[in-house]
């Protein structure tokens, strides 16, 4: 299981610039990043190299920011993979909220997923023996 | 700590306290109409001579006095004594127009802090209390009303006016405050401000009272306050152009005590100008019965209110006026609904998901009125779900529809980015050209 950083952040110019800033100031290094985009708002979200030092940032300097259990799933780069997880998914009735996937220097992919049952999804997943990140995982991304 | 600053006047049988509003009313029409060229005008015009007035009953007779009135006449033409006879000035800021001028004799002085005295100590203030005043000093009448009427009942004034919020909080701790007098909205910001500077009000400090005035407010705020900073939040009520701040609940918290030696309170049907019933909803209409300065007769505040002459539970006999959800000033009219922003705190405040700040954005697209209300997004709100963000502002938008009878739309922004006020709050920003 990993921790993503979420945040909300109205939809304006000059707000990803300050996160961006913040962790700069601190040395946060963003490893997978997303935007959900709703109208006038939206939701930031974040792997990072050190998730309570970017919560804590991120809070202190007035945004609404929370952390968030998900799961990095490993997956080889190549076509069919994301299928295959998403299936042995469904087929345990485990719905994905959201996910997002971003490509490594080396031959992996990894997909960032949401799920409603965290737990669930980690047995599934483990039995089916599809890698699980960890945020030690992430810091050597 | 004593019950009551007079308990002679303040638990007068009401048909004595009539009897002298009656004498007291009649004196005045005297007073006015040889002192002040503008009301013996307005008397001649409406044909109303002195005599006419023989009892409290009469006063319907007499013409309305307005805001306008007093703009009209700017700076100081409804006066009824001249400079050598003032001892003090305030103006008012002028936010919904020409400012107005507000003169005092001695005597006005020493009423209007008799009026405050006697509030105070029905809130259980007084000699044992250190209260700090977050009202602006100067030419707003708040922290110098409160000040004098602080210091009559024995308590110790800390001056502190609005503003140097984080040096407020300090000497809040040092000296012992026990009561905060400021707007809310300044409260809320000095909440927000002791919270980021690690202090709890209701952990760190010694204070058990607020009084909270110069500008509406709504019940579902003060449990919020309440809660929030740990002490008894009170409404207090008044305009400069009747001296400033005045009257306030009293511990039972259930309506605002009009000291009826000192004012005439009727409250009216705002389109036939007639009198409503004991108990029943229309405007506030006040008559000054002791001021020497600028005494106003049937003077309409504006304000929405519900008046109640019932004996209240403290013992007092002094009529009392439902906490005012807004001023006829405040009144949105959009789509022809009228729109009162107390109504809309109200509302939100109920939601435990929205914050304390709001702002109200009313526009005109295609001849048609759109209103728009922002609320901040809370750490308890927020989710990494965007759908939960939607149902959140659609759950609020529904429960505006259903007090204010108009399609809202709301908007989450983002925590902090509403303006925060010292002094009087804005919450309304109408783009409309009207």
């Amino acid at each position: 299981m990993i921790k993503q950083i979420s945040l909300f952040a109205e939809n304006k110019p000059g707000r990803l610039a300050s996160v961006s800033d913040k962790f700069k100031g601190a040395g946060i290094n963003i490893r997978a990043f997303t935007i959900a985009e709703a109208g006038d708002f939206g939701i930031i979200r974040m792997v990072v190299d050190d998730p309570d030092l970017a919560h804590k940032v991120l809070h202190d300097s007035g945004f609404t920011v929370s952390e968030t259990n998900v799961l990095g799933v490993e997956m080889e780069d190549v076509p069919g993979q994301l299928g295959m997880i998403a299936e042995v998914l469904g087929e345990k009735d485990i719905n994905i909220d959201y996910a997002y996937a971003f490509v490594t220097r080396t031959e992996k992919a990894f997909l960032i997923v949401r799920v409603n049952d965290i737990r669930g999804a980690v047995k599934v997943l483990d039995d089916a023996k599809i890698k699980l990140l960890d945020m030690s995982d992430v810091q050597n991304i | 700590m004593i019950e009551y600053w007079n308990p002679q006047i303040e638990r007068m049988p009401v048909e004595e306290l009539k009897e002298i509003q009656g004498e007291k009313l009649c004196n005045l029409v005297k007073y006015v109409y040889e002192h002040s060229p503008f009301y013996r005008k307005r008397f001649d015009d409406a044909g109303i001579r002195p005599e006419d007035i023989k009892s409290l009953d009469d006063v319907t007779k007499l013409p309305f006095t307005y805001k306008k009135d007093l703009r009209d006449t700017y700076p100081t033409g409804m006066f009824c004594v001249p400079n050598n006879k003032l001892v003090r000035f305030h103006v008012s800021s002028g936010t919904t127009g020409k400012p107005t001028v507000v003169g005092y004799t001695d005597n006005d002085i020493k009423a209007w802090t008799t009026s405050l005295a006697r509030a105070m100590t029905s809130i259980g203030v007084g000699r044992d209390d250190i209260m700090q005043i977050g009202y602006g000093y100067g030419l707003f009448t708040g922290g110098l009303g409160m000040h004098y009427g602080a210091e009559e009942t024995g308590c110790t004034v800390l001056p502190a006016s609005s503003g140097n919020t984080d040096r407020q909080i300090e000497l809040m701790q040092d000296l012992g405050t026990t009561v905060i007098g400021c707007t809310p909205s300044y409260f809320l910001f000095m909440i927000e401000a002791a919270k980021s500077a690690g202090v709890s009000f209701q952990d760190d400090t010694d204070l058990r009272v607020g009084v909270f005035g110069a500008e509406p407010w709504s019940e579902e705020m003060r449990k919020r306050i309440e809660e929030s900073a740990g002490i008894k939040a009170y409404d207090i009520f008044g305009t400069s152009e009747l001296s400033g701040p005045l009257f306030t609940e009293c511990r039972e918290q259930k309506g605002i005590h009009i000291w009826a030696d000192q004012f005439l309170v009727e409250v009216i049907d705002p389109d036939t100008g007639e009198p409503v019933p004991n108990g029943e909803r229309g405007e506030l209409v006040i008559t000054t019965l002791v001021k020497e300065a600028l005494p106003l007769i049937r003077y309409r505040i504006g304000d929405i209110t519900v008046l109640n002459w019932d004996e209240c539970e403290c013992g007092r006999t002094h009529p009392r006026i439902m906490r005012v959800l807004g001023r006829a000033d405040d009144m949105l009219i959009v789509r022809g609904i009228n729109v009162f922003p107390g109504q809309v705190e109200s509302v939100l405040m109920k939601i435990p998901e929205v914050g304390e700040h709001f702002m109200i954005i009313v526009d005109r697209i295609n001849e048609l009125d759109i209103m728009k209300v922002q609320i901040e997004m809370t750490d308890v709100a927020f989710s990494d779900k965007v759908n939960d963000i939607i149902n959140l502002e659609k759950k609020v938008a529904s429960a505006l529809k259903g007090v204010l009878n108009i399609a809202v739309k709301v908007e989450l922004v983002e925590h902090g980015s509403l303006p925060r006020s010292m002094g009087k709050a804005k919450k309304v920003i109408d783009n409309r050209k009207l």
